[in-house]
């Protein structure tokens, strides 16, 4: 066997919030075996290629994962993501419901694979990773949660809630349901470092299972190889808690599973 | 992380993109984290026809100390227009009052 295996990445239909049906970008790793599954929810400037690259290295390190075209109702298929994300924009974003309902039908299609272990995963980057945080709190069936850098998780004003986002995510904190991982740049303006520590006073006062690792030197976004914020050893770094953590909560191992 | 502020004004205007021209009546502006560029923030405007659905758009993403100087350009430029073209554009303005 070749110490690196293949991997399968497609564009998939999924039924999402209220049976809406659309895309989904979906990897999985080629080899026979069962995999944990993760869903990965992108950022609010739209489905990027990013966001694919992300979900590729997840099937490579041994996990079947999907993300969410959460703006699929607003184009067509050969529509660019990033023109549905600029009319999502204008259009005051989507809400948080139906992002929930996207994340739930994502989680279904993954549990519906021959491939499936049954464990699921959430990450998410930037108000992917506030939605991993909803997610945790109100969803049922997640293993294990990622929040990249999630802004907004604390809202101060409360003339920043509205319809589509009538709830600060930390005001539901209690109903967290399954193990968090934090991951957060001491240099970000939104998280900042001060409303990344209120938020774990929060979860060490409810007493949730979480680990927060902050990052020297590091801003925003710091994973995304495509931007300055880049920043190599702790994106590095940061990958491989990410990789712990899931090992840790969705499987023994992926890899003793594949071979099973 | 990544905010939905969108400042957002009409304009009267025509605009090149992907299809061809277009007349466009809408600027949505915002500083966010870009799409496309490699800036950690840029200052993007979206000009769109959103009285013909919006779908279509011509994107920019610029730094914020270009944009700032693009600011000051379009100001510039319109000021010397006015001298140059007899204060058309004031003329324009007051004959459409």
């Amino acid at each position: 066997m070749s110490y690196y295996q293949g991997l399968q990445a497609e564009v998939v239909s999924f039924r999402g919030h209220n049976g809406d049906q659309g895309e989904a970008y979906y990897a999985r790793p080629l080899r026979a075996g069962k995999f944990p599954g993760v869903v990965v929810i992108h950022h609010i400037p739209g489905w990027c290629e990013w966001t694919t690259e992300v979900v590729r290295k997840l099937a490579h390190h041994g996990y079947a994962a999907i993300s969410p075209h959460l703006y699929f109702r607003e184009g067509g298929p050969n529509e660019s993501p990033d023109d549905l994300g600029a009319r999502i924009r204008a259009a005051g974003g989507v809400a948080d419901a139906q992002v929930m309902g996207d994340v739930t039908g994502a989680m279904t299609y993954l549990r519906a694979q021959p491939n499936a272990t049954g464990k699921i995963g959430v990450i998410g980057f930037c108000s992917g990773g506030r939605h991993t945080y909803l997610a945790a709190c109100t969803l049922n069936g997640i293993d294990a949660a990622v929040d990249c850098w999630g802004g907004n998780v604390i809202v101060d004003n409360p003339k920043d809630l509205n319809d589509k986002r009538p709830v600060a995510p930390i005001d539901l904190t209690e109903k967290m349901s399954c193990p968090l991982l934090g991951i957060f740049g001491n240099d970000d303006a939104n998280p900042t470092a001060d409303q990344v520590n209120r938020t774990e006073a929060v979860l060490k006062k409810f007493g949730k299972n979480y680990e927060f690792h902050r990052y020297n030197g590091a801003g925003h976004a710091f994973f995304n190889w495509q931007r300055d914020a880049y920043r190599p050893e702790q994106a590095m770094d940061g990958w491989r808690k990410v990789f712990d953590f899931f090992n840790r909560y969705l499987a023994t191992s992926a890899a003793s599973i594949a071979a099973e | 992380m990544c905010s939905y502020i969108v400042e957002k004004t009409a304009l009267v205007g025509s605009a090149k993109g992907r299809k061809g021209w277009m007349r466009i009546d809408t600027a949505n502006v915002y500083y966010d984290h870009p799409y496309y560029s490699t800036l950690d923030h840029v200052l993007a405007i979206d000009f769109t026809n959103e009285g013909e659905g919006g779908r279509d758009r011509v994107a920019v993403e610029l730094s914020a100390e270009s944009a700032r100087a693009l600011v000051e350009r379009i100001l510039a430029a319109l000021a010397s227009g006015d001298v140059a073209h007899g204060r058309a554009s004031a003329s324009v303005a007051v004959a459409a009052e």
